[in-house]
């Protein structure tokens, strides 16, 4: 018993995303998914089968255990990110299931945010098609440093491995050109079960993990050690009282590499430096600490620092820009236009910006440019120049996805108009492709 | 037919030097989400139930601003209808912490003749009026909640920052977008926003977290004998609130509770597990999820969760 509770507690964390349509089958690999590692419980299987009965189904429709809101089943579409939990004995999964169609992009890109891994879905009758490039170029967009190609149906096509090859070599190189850094094809029958969970008696061929396999032994921690530290300040604690009536401490998550005590760091946008003097990392102190830690920070010196300030290693701490150029995603009905004054939320800082140009809007079917479309409307990707009022402590996001993204938000009524990623769309062709892959931040 | 992606070490990465496990990821999450509040929020609130996710939820903001005290109050929507183990830990928390509590009341509403009784005296559907008037009264901005998106299929689409109108309505269609870890709290006066920052825990991770932490929790949680009624496929505590009618049989079992809310909807199962570990392993193979095994309310419907969350509920 205690060692099931141990066993348990020791598993590391897996946030990924799915992307694909009904037609793809996604949500019957979802489905199996949770189903096969036992993560969808009696009460959730009657509530289906139950459902699939009313409407005359014969057997139960995996895919109403991922559609939400009665809205959706109304109309027979997922119109957003839903998120779903299982567990196996190595890993706990967050997965963010995304649909797949055109006018979800926002949806999509949401879903790849924060994931570390994506699972792009293909239809093996089909191979790849316009909907599966525009996937991965979200991938690629949103620095999603893992993605599994998973070639479905295989039971219609007599599991032939030419069929999967072919597609798996096609996808590979598209994605591999948009600078993908580790691409993962497997061939599946979500359906039947064929490598979702348990390898296919089917594919005696294919000889590399199943989907689960793959999810539970992909690495997630990174070399850490390779990534300038980043620090956003969230929040100053000053308890001021008999007990400690000194105490300055600053409350912050740690948003890539490694700090340590003795460590010599500049606040920005101030340019004031200091020395790291304690680390409290919820309720111990520690001499090192890690991204994605919450901690706080205590300095040797008392300087003026706040919520919205970034403190890094003095040796490695960024420039600091009001100019950011950056590709974004349209995620709001009201379009974004060049002039539009609005807030941009970079880390814990917000401040005042306009947006200056619009040098083009990129179709993600084809890659194709269209220069100065003035404005962008809901789920377009373009290129943005945007002057802040203030200065931002900005990474490339290729370096750093938490402290090279950013929100567009409408002063008005604090809508989020963009999700922005600054500096180049996708990382370098080629040998330099490869370069980018270390400085990645996760 | 692959890239790179079987050269990568398929050892277990709890060997990486810079590894978080689950729950010390989950607790970052949720301790940045905290922090975040504090610092755009004027005044928030922590719904306070005496339920093992919010107390997990004060204990993360406990350690959040430590060696502060936590810079909220807490507000408990008072159904009349608690179990007097968990009113008597909540008034011995708040003592302990020093801390503030605000207490909306249904039975004053329902003896104000602004609420009626239920033909069936389930009261979980009553909270939302006194929940709503306390956040507008009291001016709350930000109200965190120990929802989390595991426990039904309406929640899997909330988002950590869940904007509400003035009527605390939930507006599928309103909601933004959150990407990384970026969350907008804009919000015009009179309306708020809901944070959840056990979004992304499960019900096991929170009985974990529980136990790693060494957290006290009321003890209907752990199993004991009770004088109990069958209603709806579901064991219910017999009492003054309303049960057992006439056709239902009071007996005595071996029980415990797997989520605390108003007594005259939420089922006991039949456990023996008396220790935190026992609990977690009987969690651990359980085959219902927690509220389809406890609560009554929402078996009403397909979408009884959806409902309750558009117009205001927790």
């Amino acid at each position: 018993m205690t060692s099931t509770t141990e066993q348990l507690s020791t598993t590391t964390l897996l946030r990924f995303a799915t992307a694909g349509s009904v037609d793809d089958g996604k949500s019957t690999l979802v489905g199996r998914l949770l189903h096969d590692s036992k993560s969808v419980l009696e009460d959730q299987l009657e509530a289906v089968e139950r459902v699939s009965a009313d409407r005359g189904q014969d057997a139960p429709d995996l895919a109403l255990l991922t559609d939400g809101l009665r809205a959706e089943r109304e109309q027979g579409i997922t119109i957003d990110v839903a998120y779903r939990y299982f567990a196996t004995a190595r890993r706990r999964f967050i997965l963010a299931d995304t649909p797949g169609h055109v006018q979800y992009t926002r949806n999509m890109v949401t879903g790849a945010s924060t994931a570390e891994l994506a699972v792009v879905l293909v239809d093996a009758r089909n191979g790849v098609v316009e909907q599966t490039r525009r996937h991965a170029a979200v991938a690629a967009l949103l620095r999603v440093p893992h993605v599994v190609l998973a070639v479905n149906k295989m039971d219609l096509v007599d599991y032939r491995e030419e069929v999967f090859a072919e597609i798996a070599e096609e996808f590979t190189s598209y994605a591999t050109e948009l600078g993908v850094p580790e691409i993962t094809a497997i061939p599946i029958s979500a359906l039947a079960g064929d490598n979702v969970v348990d390898p296919s008696a089917n594919m005696d061929w294919y000889g590399g993990p199943t989907v689960l396999e793959h999810l539970e032994t992909v690495p997630v921690s990174h070399d850490l050690a390779s990534c300038p530290a980043r620090f956003p300040v969230q929040y100053v604690i000053r308890p001021q009282t008999a007990e400690h009536p000194d105490y300055r401490g600053y409350a912050g998550q740690i948003a890539s590499g490694v700090l340590r005590v003795g460590e010599a760091v500049t606040v920005l946008p101030s340019g004031r430096t200091s020395v790291i003097a304690g680390i409290d990392a919820l309720g111990e102190s520690v001499d090192i600490a890690w991204a994605p830690q919450s901690v706080t920070l205590r300095l040797a010196d008392d300087i003026d620092i706040s919520r919205g300030d970034l403190i890094a290693p003095t040796a490695s701490a960024p420039a600091t820009t009001q100019d950011v150029v950056a590709t974004v995603c349209h995620v709001a009905d009201q379009p974004l236009s060049v002039g539009a004054r609005v807030l941009i939320k970079h880390t814990t800082r917000t401040v005042k910006a306009i947006v200056k140009e619009i040098p083009s809007r990129l179709t993600l079917d084809d890659l194709s440019q269209h220069p100065n479309p003035g404005q962008l409307v809901a789920n377009d990707i373009g290129r943005v120049v945007v002057r802040t009022a203030e200065p931002l402590a900005l990474d490339a996001y290729a370096d750093s996805r938490r402290t090279g993204s950013f929100l567009l938000i409408d002063p008005a009524d604090g809508t989020t108009l963009a999700a922005g990623m600054a500096g180049e769309s996708f990382a370098s062709r080629g040998e330099e492709a490869v370069q980018d892959d270390e400085g990645w931040d996760f | 037919m692959t890239t790179a992606a079987h050269l990568h070490d398929t050892a277990a990465d709890a060997d990486a030097p810079y590894a978080l496990s689950h729950l010390d990821a989950l607790e970052s999450e949720a301790v940045h989400i905290f922090r975040e509040v504090a610092g755009e929020f004027e005044k928030p609130v922590i719904l306070f139930s005496g339920g093992k996710d919010s107390i997990v939820m004060l204990h993360l903001a406990l350690k959040a601003f430590a060696p502060a005290p936590v810079p909220f109050a807490l507000l408990h929507v008072d159904t009349g209808h608690n179990f007097p183990e968990v009113i008597e830990y909540r008034d011995r928390t708040v003592a302990e912490h020093g801390l503030r509590l605000h207490v909306a009341s249904v039975q004053e509403y329902i003896d104000a003749g602004k609420l009626k009784e239920r033909p069936d005296g389930t009261r979980n559907p009553l909270q939302t009026v006194p929940l709503t008037e306390a956040i507008q009264q009291l001016k709350f901005d930000a109200v965190f909640g120990g929802g989390r998106r595991d426990e039904e299929k309406a929640r899997a689409k909330e988002r950590v920052f869940s904007l509400r109108d003035e009527f605390s309505q939930w507006d599928p269609r309103r909601q933004r977008p959150e990407l990384w870890q970026l969350y907008n709290g804009r919000h015009a006066p009179g309306e708020h926003v809901r944070v959840f920052p056990l979004s992304n825990w499960t019900e096991l991770d929170v009985w974990q977290y529980i136990d790693r932490e060494g957290i006290e929790l009321p003890e209907i949680y752990f199993a004991h004998e009770r004088d109990v009624f069958l209603r709806n496929g579901m064991w219910l505590t017999a009492g003054e609130w309303g049960g057992p009618k006439d056709t239902e049989t009071v007996e005595k079992r071996l029980i415990r509770y797997r989520t605390v809310g108003d007594m005259s909807c939420t089922g006991a199962v039949d456990s023996d597990a008396t220790t935190l570990d026992a609990v977690i392993a009987e969690i651990a193979v359980s085959r219902l999820t927690e509220r389809g095994a406890t609560r009554a309310d929402d078996k009403l419907s397909e979408a009884a969760m959806e409902d309750r969350k558009r117009e205001g509920y927790f």
